[in-house]
């Protein structure tokens, strides 16, 4: 009849020489969830990861040497919370703007070459598709277009299409800021939806791009035919140049998805969508950036400015000032902040 | 890789929906992953939120443009003002606040869950950005085909929609780590972060800590025999007993006491303070069955390792 318990508990010993720790750390926790790291003032914003690194270690001897149900679950949940704090956004929203600007989306338009060609390439197959089709049968463009048309169909008189191209717009609803700001928010949405869809096998996004192009095509099949095409093409080109390559890399996004799921290399099919789905996400990101000013730019520069050289001067400058950027923006740093996963 | 399953602690047997992350410190963290109904209720929540900030803004913008008696072009400005209001609320609501709050947006903070990273990574913005524009096709464009007119297109157009758009809307529940299509894309998962409180060890209760100990109860010497019977899951058990106050507890205790004691043979006193008897009881089973594992044995409940082996892993332990 030997008494089983003949020392104290060490759990309970180890739990009252650490929990002074825990209970500071707790603190310091409930703060920053409250107000935010940046509220916490220097002294304890610099405690915080060893208070963290001390109650890890904790929770790691606690699961090997307590039984105390409360301890044990207490120690997880705030291991979690300060791991959520202390490895939580580790940039400001103004740093990382910056840094998205000067490295994230060029270099995420580069890294999705292949896919961004191939969505262009599917928006010029229905440019071309729909221009000669309109071209053979003008009946075509009512399918193409649809209520897209705003009265530019084949019926309209030259004169109004040619209007069209060069009258800034009188009525005062559909005034210019207005109008900018509605096809921004349409555009982006549609973008946004373009990129999305490419987790469903990039089946439909493909489609919208094609589909895209095929309005495209149609249109200048039409102006073509009253021998309007080239001050059609500079009509579209002061926004379009911006615009247009911003829906390509929508598209392009959507097939990066597409290509994760259908061909995940050497990863499960979860880890490629996880690690491509994210770089993805950056492209879309700049792509609505893009729309917003192009968005701008068909509100403001294309209606303000009516002399075809102008407007072919500001597309071609914004072209080739996009491209530049895709080309050689944020190379000159080593550009692995993209891929935050390798370096922990 | 699986950082899911690597250096898995000896603890408890895994639940389901636990999920383990390595952190950098090389020390696991175990997780549950949210309800979906939490889940659906955090965003019901947000999108609720979403149309309230929208219409104050632009209500605020038309009060605004009314009372300075603004007409004709610059009514127009207004009006976009409140299209690029309504669009920005729309796209970024939730990435500013996953961005901001650390994975949390007000319905999630309501609800307790939260968007970590799978490998236990920082949450980056482009993982936000990522899982929350997949919402257009999974939210924005069910909530438009059910609200919008439909456009004389078809019954069966509308229907073949919502049944593709479905399958997105109900993925968390076809696979086991419960994600959306977002969540596929970005690499996250949404766990409940529940806050728990730092009690009173129940064991100290049982005797006043002597110069720094929790020594055992001197009027109820058990036997080693008798703290062999039970294991972890009968610990853990009689602590929430103890733990539990309410108006049932005393008599909860009662019988519990009285199952104890028939199951060790209990030889002492029949008519016992009940509470101290399982406090002091708690205490030594507790001490014996923490010295063991020590030894590198963790008995899981009162069944294993019945002939006298080493205890199964964990997991076929089951109660």
């Amino acid at each position: 009849m030997t008494a089983a318990l003949k020392s104290p508990l060490k759990s309970y010993e180890f739990r009252r020489e650490r929990e002074k720790t825990w209970h500071e750390l707790e603190a310091l926790v409930s703060r920053a969830e409250k107000r935010g790291l940046k509220a916490l003032p220097a002294d304890d914003l610099l405690r915080l990861p060893t208070l963290y690194r001390a109650t890890l270690s904790s929770l790691s001897v606690a699961r090997s040497i307590s039984l105390d149900q409360n301890v044990l679950t207490y120690l997880e949940s705030l291991s979690a919370r300060a791991y959520f704090q202390v490895y939580g956004a580790r940039s400001s929203l103004f740093e990382g703007i910056a840094h998205f600007l000067k490295h994230g989306f060029p270099a995420a338009v580069r890294a999705a070459l292949w896919p961004n060609l191939i969505a262009a390439l599917w928006m010029t197959l229905g440019t071309v598709i729909a221009f000669f089709l309109v071209q053979a049968n003008a009946d075509w463009y009512y399918t193409f277009a649809g209520d897209m048309a705003q009265g530019r169909t084949p019926a309209a008189s030259t004169e109004f299409l040619r209007a069209g191209l060069y009258d800034g717009r009188d009525d005062p609803l559909e005034s210019l800021y207005l109008f900018a700001t509605f096809l921004f928010s349409h555009n982006a949405t549609i973008g946004m939806f373009a990129f999305a869809l490419g987790i469903a096998l990039g089946i439909p996004t493909v489609l919208l791009m094609f589909y895209n192009g095929l309005l495209l095509g149609a249109m200048l099949s039409l102006y073509a035919s009253r021998g309007l095409a080239w001050d059609l093409v500079g009509w579209l080109s002061v926004h379009g140049t911006t615009e247009l390559l911003a829906i390509v890399l929508c598209g392009g996004g959507g097939l990066v998805l597409a290509r994760a799921i259908v061909f995940p290399d050497r990863e499960t099919r979860l880890e490629s969508l996880a690690r491509r789905g994210r770089a993805a996400g950056t492209l879309i990101m700049g792509a609505v950036l893009m729309l917003f000013v192009a968005g701008l730019l068909e509100g403001f520069a294309r209606q303000l400015l009516t002399d075809i050289t102008g407007r072919y001067l500001i597309g071609g400058l914004m072209l080739a000032f996009w491209l530049t950027y895709f080309a050689l923006g944020g190379r000159d740093r080593r550009h692995d902040r993209s891929e935050p996963h390798d370096d922990d | 890789m699986t950082t899911t399953e690597a250096a898995a602690p000896a603890t408890a047997p895994r639940q389901r929906g636990e999920r383990r992350l390595l952190t950098p410190e090389g020390v696991p963290l175990i997780f549950q992953l949210a309800e979906r109904g939490g889940r659906a209720a955090a965003v019901l929540i947000d999108i609720a939120l979403m149309f309230v900030a929208i219409a104050v803004f632009a209500l605020a913008i038309v009060f605004g443009a009314l009372a300075l008696g603004i007409d004709g072009a610059g009514a127009a400005l207004f009006g976009g003002l409140v299209i690029l209001i309504s669009f920005f609320i729309r796209s970024f609501y939730f990435i500013y606040f996953e961005l901001r709050w650390q994975g949390q947006t007000p319905g999630k903070r309501l609800l307790g869950i939260r968007v970590i990273d799978r490998k236990g990574g920082y949450l980056t913005p482009d993982a936000v950005f990522a899982r929350n524009l997949l919402r257009e096709v999974e939210l924005f464009l069910p909530i438009t085909l059910l609200t919008a007119p439909s456009q004389g297109s078809g019954a069966w157009v509308n229907l073949l929609t919502l049944l593709w758009v479905g399958i997105f809307l109900f993925l968390p529940f076809f696979n086991k780590d419960r994600l959306r299509a977002g969540d596929l894309v970005a690499g996250t998962w949404v766990i409940a972060a529940p806050k728990a409180m730092l009690l009173g060890d129940v064991a100290a209760e049982a005797t006043p800590p002597k110069r720094g100990g929790v020594a055992a109860d001197p009027e109820f010497p058990f036997t080693r025999s008798q703290l062999e019977i039970y294991g972890i899951y009968e610990l853990q058990t009689l602590e929430e007993v103890l733990r539990h106050k309410g108006p049932q507890s005393e008599e909860t205790q009662r019988e519990v006491a009285r199952r104890i004691q028939q199951k060790i043979a209990w030889t002492g006193e029949a008519e016992v303070d009940t509470e101290r008897f399982l406090k002091a009881f708690y205490a030594a089973l507790r001490g014996h069955l923490e010295a063991r594992m020590l030894f590198g044995e963790r008995r899981e409940n009162k069944y294993a390792g019945k002939e006298g082996g080493t205890p199964p892993p964990g997991g076929t332990a089951k109660k």
